[in-house]
């Protein structure tokens, strides 16, 4: 398969902070990959390199088979700005506009509004829209130039239950058609929701890379449940957290935790032994990154 | 390519044309210093009074230039606006393009309340041809504060560039002969002036509209600001994308 963007060792560097440390990365056409990572793990940097923003110290970024400081190759992508920076004083239709003048082929307007459910607001301007239609319409802007790949940076943060529903509608469309999405997001739940596969970055490496499924699975955590008062010293737990008088174990080993509960005398109920959510192995993998560090 | 002038052109504009500070403080002040110094003062002479009328529109150009493009383009660069820019299929061209030519029409604009206090309140005489070259001589000479306002835009903050443009702006307007004709200012003055490159525009403009000869050190000084003031502003621009960008 075509590979739509790659990096290959690459490194980046601000003055000491090293914040990408030989990441190699390809991402194919047709894919919905969500990046994962916690704040200054290097997602941003890794992005803006894609996106031509920035340049690698060393390494190479390659993007649509060319260099993405190149802006003939950059017609091939569209990117979503901070919905904080739109210029507050143009209505909708003209930043729409603005955004296709720079494309030779153009999503058509009117449809590409309706899409994001701001037809309505075609004249308005952009200082009167609300957070989640400045946001929707940031996200809008990406696809103005009928790109081959998207580039969403938190897409639905701030936006309600509903409005994020019909904006990952509209991102599995665009994927269905064929497109190629790169997705940051700081809810796990969008990254399981939307992406095949998760690349997860701590530290400016990439530690792991793989469908969301195997992600959870390759950490092997399992999320014990129960109700207690006290617990006892338990062996194994990574992390643990109490809920409306439940607790919440995160271990390696299930069966073994549970047999030292049972063994230590404990009186518990409603005990259950789940998989993890994405969001655990993702914690899993970035705090065992965190203790080797 | 011209399509995109177009669109950083047009952008720029409705930007301007909504949140019209800008072209309003460029417009106002050289109008209000016309009804206060030249209409009471030089509105009898024709010579002095056309005179008088090209040094105010040169008042509100270098405003517009000097003030108006290092404060917007100061704000612009702390706007999360100004990275996404950064990854739409365009080179800087464009956008450089779009703001020299929305600030030559802000210019313009500023011109005309001027234009019509001189026509309707002294006895400033001009023929069309002339007014063309003069607006021509504007626009031109002009060129170095566009570049020194790029300079400043690309160099400080939009808070420091309010203050520094304002702090420039009045001594360079006043030692280049502006406010006063050159010839009744004191001596060191009078020997300063020609070094401004205030003075080379607007003597520009004067030759342009009352057939004057400009003072020779004046225009080259105007071309010598101009060469100095391209080096600076692509100097700073370069740097600013270093930082930001590299």
């Amino acid at each position: 398969m075509t590979i739509l963007a790659r990096t290959a060792e690459a490194t980046r560097r601000y003055g000491d902070v090293l914040a990408l440390d030989r990441v190699s990365l390809d991402i194919r056409a047709g894919e919905l990959v969500g990046l994962l990572g916690p704040n200054g793990a290097g997602k941003s940097t890794l992005v803006n390199l894609f996106v031509g923003l920035r340049r690698p110290t060393s390494g190479t970024v390659e993007l649509l088979g060319g260099s993405p400081r190149d802006p003939l190759v950059r017609r091939g992508i569209g990117v979503t700005p901070q919905e904080t920076g739109l210029p507050e004083a143009l209505r909708v239709g003209e930043v729409v506009d603005f955004v296709s003048a720079h494309y030779p082929r153009r999503a058509a307007r009117d449809e590409l509004l309706e899409r994001f459910g701001l037809r309505d607001l075609v004249r308005r301007q952009i200082g009167g829209l609300s957070g989640g239609q400045k946001r929707r319409l940031a996200v809008a802007l990406a696809f103005a130039g009928e790109p081959r790949m998207v580039f969403l940076d938190e897409p639905t943060t701030g936006l309600d239950v509903e409005a994020r529903r019909a904006l990952w509608d509209g991102i599995r469309a665009f994927h269905d058609g064929g497109g190629t999405v790169l997705l940051t997001s700081h809810y796990l739940e969008e990254v399981e929701a939307l992406a095949q596969r998760v690349v997860v970055v701590g530290h400016g490496r990439v530690l792991a890379d793989d469908t969301v499924r195997a992600i959870r699975d390759m950490v092997g955590v399992r999320r014990v449940t129960l109700a207690a008062a006290a617990l006892p010293e338990l062996p194994g737990v990574l992390g643990a957290e109490r809920e409306d008088g439940r607790v919440h174990l995160l271990t390696t080993d299930p069966d073994g935790l549970v047999v030292e509960l049972v063994r230590s005398g404990t009186a518990f109920s409603g005990l259950e032994i789940r998989p993890t959510t994405l969001e655990e192995a993702f914690l899993a993998i970035t705090s065992k990154e965190t203790a080797h560090a | 390519m011209p399509s995109l002038v177009l669109a950083h052109t047009r952008y720029q504009m409705l930007e301007q044309i909504r949140v019209p500070i800008g072209l309003i403080s460029s417009a106002f002040f050289p109008a209000a210093a016309m009804l206060a110094f030249v209409v009471p003062f030089a509105a009898d002479d024709p010579v002095a009074a056309t005179r008088a009328t090209g040094s105010m529109m040169m008042v509100g150009a270098m405003s517009a230039a000097l003030m108006g493009l290092s404060i917007s383009v100061a704000q612009d660069r702390e706007q999360p606006w100004n990275p996404y820019l950064r990854t739409l299929p365009a080179g800087p061209l464009p956008r450089f393009a779009g703001r020299i030519i929305t600030t030559m029409a802000i210019m313009l604009v500023a011109v005309v309340p001027v234009l019509v206090i001189a026509g309707l309140f002294t006895e400033a005489a001009i023929t069309v041809p002339r007014l063309l070259l003069g607006l021509a001589a504007l626009l031109g000479g002009t060129l170095p504060f566009m570049l020194v306002g790029l300079f400043l835009g690309f160099l400080l903050s939009s808070k420091a560039a309010i203050g520094v443009s304002q702090v420039l702006f009045f001594p360079v307007a006043i030692l280049g002969g502006l406010f006063l004709p050159p010839e009744i200012m004191p001596g060191f003055v009078r020997a300063v002036s020609p070094y401004m490159p205030s003075r080379g525009a607007v003597e520009l403009l004067w030759s342009a509209t009352t057939g004057s000869s400009p003072h020779p050190v004046g225009v080259v000084m105007l071309g010598v600001w101009t060469a100095v003031a391209a080096v600076a502003a692509a100097w700073a621009y370069r740097r600013d994308e270093g930082r930001r960008f590299s």
